[in-house]
């Protein structure tokens, strides 16, 4: 534990800019020299301590991911007082995320709450007057992180691993009530039964792996719905985001057709705008807004871009559009802000963070880049509503399911080379305890009571 | 009135299979060691089926012996089958397991007590301990018999407020028809340690001329019987069958009949029985869709008719036994000899003990056994061992012997136990370690016979056998890595008969072993001028090579397992003191009071936050206080 070697962001995500990637412990430099390329040709394992070397990350399969600045400092003369790398990348959130995934996949663990300063202590870095604000620094990350996690628990997620890992516990249980019980009539697996239920294992494991962080939005698109009341701005807000003048609606309000999707890119980022016929220039907006039709296209939205008009300030409208809303991931476009800016939204604060309050004139097309940075940052912190319900944001997460991946094709692999039941089951545990990691049970009791409760055992 | 009757360096109460191997290792140690028993007739007494071994259980016993213990000698001189299970599910979980003549059983491990230098075996029923301060100082017996010891190791198994139940009948009794033990009881009390509630059972034992063997299907042992010893070298014996039934619908009818006259279901019996081994009638309740359970009927040696019913452990009334055993196809005239029953005792939670399994609270007090919340001979064995072995340690001021997880099932056991506790008698199991396909029956002599030595248990005979054995391993991996063969169109054929591939090149021995489908008397056959090893150095060189894949991840596992595992925490640290710590992981540390960091972090409800923290403290309190610490 104190002898692997972790990783972590260690400045605040922001949503352009530098962020760093820390790596420490002894393998920081091979791990990292496995996907760093200089420019320069230079090896990071013959750095000088505290220069600076400057290239790409490229990830496993020698993809280009950012652009980067690598510094490598041995220890004990660092912060953790072992080998530490840190990676300072460009490209922003996105960047940054993905360099960190990929220095996980070369074989860094996730750093626990607070686990640099803890390595910093034990290590003799920081002084005894430091012990206490470490300490408090544990319990205070992990008090979050808990919180994160609780509320992932009670979703989907939590729901999904928990059936993985009771088909794993019980295909487990009838091997192990096999090999502890061998002369009680209990029906043994056959390899064939072990084979087709560990497909079954991987292929639901897979799914989840898939949507992952961003895999669901890039596969599907993120469903995003423009609303605001009459002449706001969102069919040129929509021209905007695709970039051309086209009319991609009839003329006439509600007749032609009822929803209209339309597929974007933003910045790799795909985007199904999707605009409601209904809610178009209409007499009694709400009225139609209160159509099942509109209904369903809200309740599927992962986004939706609220528009307010900066020049008539907050009307009676608006703020029925909200009430509709408000429930979603919402993000508020203050257009026209080349007339006005003063505006008044503070009913709505209390709804939306500030971040997500965003100033446009559309017109001259300014704040289009602001709201495009916002999406993307929404996307790959996993904000965005779909993400949310689809299940796995979290890196530490992903990185169980991969870890539980890999001992699940290592019974596929037993299997293949005819190897003894008892090897599987080394990884049929190692996949339980694995998806057990992120639920927060890893206590081997379950497979005692699970073999009790199913066979007929005894003397 | 009370006399000084002798002084010893360790005293065993009982010779149970814990309290035999806890008296031999003390005195094969060098200690003056008593051993008392409530009564010579019952030295190793084997109470329940007549069987040694199995999974887990099998690799249990390979383990003492390893350490120099008794009870895989003792075995291999009185079994009369002898069976390999699992032998089709990978080395890890071969299990040996014997039926054994219990009176031979027990006449052989009394003679071996009986003639062990330095140990003497009395009878005599101890009333109470003698502690002063903090430290045991000897035992008193009902007869005044004062014996001083500085080391006392308990192993009273079931008979602490032992308690008979046949359906609505109950009395105060040990086990078969033996007297209780109420006065020892009280005196682990009034020293402080707590005491729980256990019940388990056994089932009724018939007589072989009343059964009609052609209705049952014959269970015979192996041809080539394997040894438990790693010293023994008896090949042949004559063995006898087991035989195999099942019951009937008539029967769980009856049970169903009767049900209301079980003192499990009618609340008579409080304490917890173990889920592995279920009455009857639990397994019929529980199980009800099942139309029937297997029956094993066991001899319970070569100069008895009596035999052990297998499968059919109860507490229904005397007369419904017979009833129900009576529907068995086979025992449709069978005559009950003795009644099956559950019997309730105390144990000491082993929360209470150190991993040398001395309590926290009385120093030189040991205990093992049954006692400690467990079921079985060979747990109970295990446990004696290294309560005798570390009461001597103690005896000499050295420090305890201790078996990690990663060392031997002895150790998960011990572990288990103490760090985790048990709320129903814990039976040994294969899936409850972690490194099992290190922790092999076949390697429990690599794995502990150089530990046995260094504490001065294993004699020069077994270390020069185990020396021997280890080099012959090595010379053979070595000559196979460095041996190869040339892809001549014979070892095409002989490859592909034997459904592998073909080689291109020179191929090296090893690298042929290593296929799933080669095994090394394969490579035997291929070579010719194969050197004549023994067999279990043969296996061994085939299993180390063939499952090395295996074996480095969890070598690796363990590497990271015993980092936490070497970290000590100090004896003075205050739990109270630390801030940060949840308020379960402080209650839960504060009652265990965990050795290593390691064995911490297996404590439920202490999480890896409470670890770092813990951590983070020990490195303050060890900055601020170098030189003393």
């Amino acid at each position: 534990m104190v002898d692997d070697t972790i990783a972590a962001i260690s400045t605040p995500i922001g949503a352009a800019g530098i962020g760093i990637v820390r790596v420490s412990g002894r393998q920081a430099i091979p791990i990292v020299e496995k996907i760093f390329r200089s420019l320069k040709k230079r090896k990071l394992a013959d750095a000088r301590n505290y220069s600076l070397l400057y290239g790409h990350i490229v990830d496993l399969e020698g993809r280009v991911i950012d652009e980067v600045l690598v510094s490598v400092m041995r220890g004990p003369h660092s912060f953790t007082a072992e080998d530490v790398v840190e990676i300072n990348c460009h490209g922003g959130v996105v960047a940054v995320r993905k360099t960190l995934e990929t220095v996980f996949r070369a074989g860094a663990r996730p750093a626990e709450p607070g686990e640099f300063s803890k390595r910093a202590f034990l290590n003799g870095r920081l002084d005894l007057a430091q012990a206490e604000s470490v300490m408090d620094l544990i319990n205070a990350k992990t008090e979050k992180s808990l919180k994160v996690a609780v509320n992932q628990l009670e979703g989907k997620l939590s729901v999904e691993i928990k059936k993985i890992r009771a088909e794993l516990l019980e295909l487990l249980a009838h091997i192990e009530a096999g090999i502890d019980f061998p002369e009680h009539d209990i029906e043994e697996v056959s390899r064939s039964q072990i084979e087709q239920k560990t497909r079954d294992i991987l292929g639901k494991i897979d799914a989840l792996i898939d949507s992952a962080g961003t895999g669901k939005v890039f596969r599907e698109g993120l469903r995003t719905v423009i609303v605001g009341k009459p002449n706001v701005g969102k069919s040129s807000l929509l021209n905007a985001l695709l970039k051309e003048k086209r009319a991609i609606v009839t003329d006439i309000p509600g007749t032609t057709r009822d929803v209209i999707e339309e597929i974007v890119s933003i910045r790799g980022i795909p985007l199904k705008l999707v605009d409601t016929a209904g809610i178009r220039e209409t007499e009694d907006l709400v009225e139609k807004i209160g159509v099942q039709k509109t209904k369903e296209v809200f309740e599927e939205a992962d986004l939706v871009l609220f528009m307010i008009d900066a020049s008539t300030g907050i009307t009676e409208d608006d703020r029925d559009i909200f009430r509709l809303v408000k429930g979603k991931r919402n993000l508020v476009i203050v257009n026209k802000t080349d007339i006005r800016r003063d505006i008044d939204i503070s009913d709505m604060e209390k709804y939306v963070e500030k971040e997500d309050v965003i100033e446009t004139s559309l017109l001259h097309g300014r704040g289009l880049d602001k709201l495009e940075a916002r999406i993307e940052e929404l996307v790959y912190s996993g904000l965005a509503a779909g993400q949310e319900e689809l299940l796995v944001t979290n890196i530490r997460h992903k990185n169980a399911l991969e870890k539980a991946r890999r001992s699940v094709e290592g019974v596929l692999k037993a299997l293949d080379a005819h190897l003894p039941t008892d090897c599987m089951a080394i990884d049929l545990k190692e996949a339980y305890d694995s998806l057990g990691e992120i639920t927060g049970e890893t206590v081997s009791e379950d497979l005692i009571d699970q073999i009790f409760s199913r066979f007929c055992i005894g003397k | 009135m009370e006399y000084l009757a002798g002084e010893y360096d360790v005293i065993v109460i009982g010779t149970g299979h814990a309290g035999c191997e806890a008296a031999l290792a003390a005195a094969r140690m060098g200690c003056k060691t008593l051993v008392l028993t409530l009564n010579m007739e019952n030295v190793a007494f084997m109470p329940c089926n007549p069987a040694v071994g199995g999974p887990a259980k099998g690799h249990l016993v390979r383990e003492i012996d390893a350490l120099g213990g008794e009870m895989g000698i003792n075995t291999d001189e009185t079994n009369i089958q002898v069976r390999m299970l699992n032998t089709g599910k990978g080395p890890a979980v071969h299990a040996l397991r014997a039926q054994a003549d219990k009176k031979l059983y027990q006449a052989r491990m009394k003679k071996v007590l009986e003639n062990q230098e330095r140990l003497d075996l009395k009878q005599a029923l101890v009333e109470r301990l003698l502690v002063k301060g903090e430290s045991v100082e000897g035992v008193v017996t009902r007869t005044g018999a004062v014996f001083k010891a500085r080391a006392v190791v308990i192993t009273t198994g079931t008979f602490l407020r032992g308690r008979i139940i046949i359906g609505d009948v109950s009395y105060s009794g040990g086990p078969n028809g033996q007297a209780p033990s109420l006065g020892l009881a009280e005196s682990l009390k009034e020293i402080g340690l707590e005491l729980g509630r256990f019940k388990t059972g056994t089932p009724p034992r018939v007589n072989r001329r009343s059964i009609d063997f052609s209705k049952m299907i014959i269970q015979p042992g192996d041809e080539k019987p394997h040894n438990f010893s790693f010293m023994s070298r008896k090949r042949y014996r004559e063995q006898i069958p087991c035989w195999l039934t099942y019951t009937s619908e008539e029967t769980h009818k009856i049970i169903r009949e009767n049900l209301h006259r079980s003192p499990l279901y009618s609340g008579m019996i409080e304490g917890i029985g173990p889920r592995y081994c279920p009455s009857i009638e639990d397994k019929v309740v529980r199980f009800a869709d099942k139309p029937n359970h297997q029956i094993f009927l066991e001899p319970e040696g070569r100069d008895t008719e009596e035999m052990y019913v297998q499968g059919f452990s109860t507490s229904l009334p005397e007369d419904v036994q017979i009833k129900m055993l009576r529907t068995i196809p086979g025992l449709e005239r069978v005559e009950m000899m003795r009644t099956g029953y559950a019997i309730e005792y105390d144990y000491l939670p082993p929360t209470q003990l150190k991993l040398s399994l001395e309590t926290k609270k009385i120093k030189g007090l040991f205990s093992a056994g049954q006692l400690n919340g467990t079921s079985g001979y060979e747990e109970a064995a295990a446990q004696g061992i290294i309560a005798g072995i570390n009461a001597a340690l103690y005896v000499r001021d050295r420090e305890p012997l201790i078996l990690k997880r990663s060392d031997a099932y002895i150790g998960v056991l011990i572990d288990d136990l103490v760090t985790k506790g048990t709320n129903e008698p814990y039976r040994i199991m294969t899936s409850r370690a972690e490194y099992r396909l290190l922790l092999r029956q076949d390697n429990a002599d690599l794995r502990l016979t150089q530990m046995g030595r260094s504490v001065g248990l294993v004699d020069d005979e077994r270390y020069r056998v185990f020396e021997q054995k280890s080099r012959l391993i090595e010379q053979e991996k070595n000559r196979l890595a460095e041996t190869s063969v040339a892809p001549l169109e014979e070892v095409q054929n002989f490859l592909l008969s034997k459904g592998s591939s073909e080689i291109k090149q020179h191929t090296l021995l090893i690298d042929l072993l290593k296929r799933p489908e080669i095994s090394y008397a394969d490579l035997r056959r291929l070579m010719g001028d194969f050197p004549d090893l023994p067999e279990e150095v043969a296996e061994q060189v085939e299993v180390q090579v063939k499952y090395e894949g295996y074996i480095k991840r969890q070598l690796e596992q363990v590497e990271r397992f015993k980092k936490l595992e070497n970290k000590k925490i100090p004896e003075w640290i205050v739990y109270d003191e630390i801030k940060g710590l949840s308020t379960e992981a402080r209650q839960k540390l504060n009652k265990l009071r965990p050795l290593s960091v390691g064995q911490a972090s297996r404590i439920s409800g202490v999480s890896p936050a409470d670890i770092s923290i813990l951590l983070v403290y020990m490195e303050q309190k060890r900055r601020e206080a170098p030189e003393e610490a």
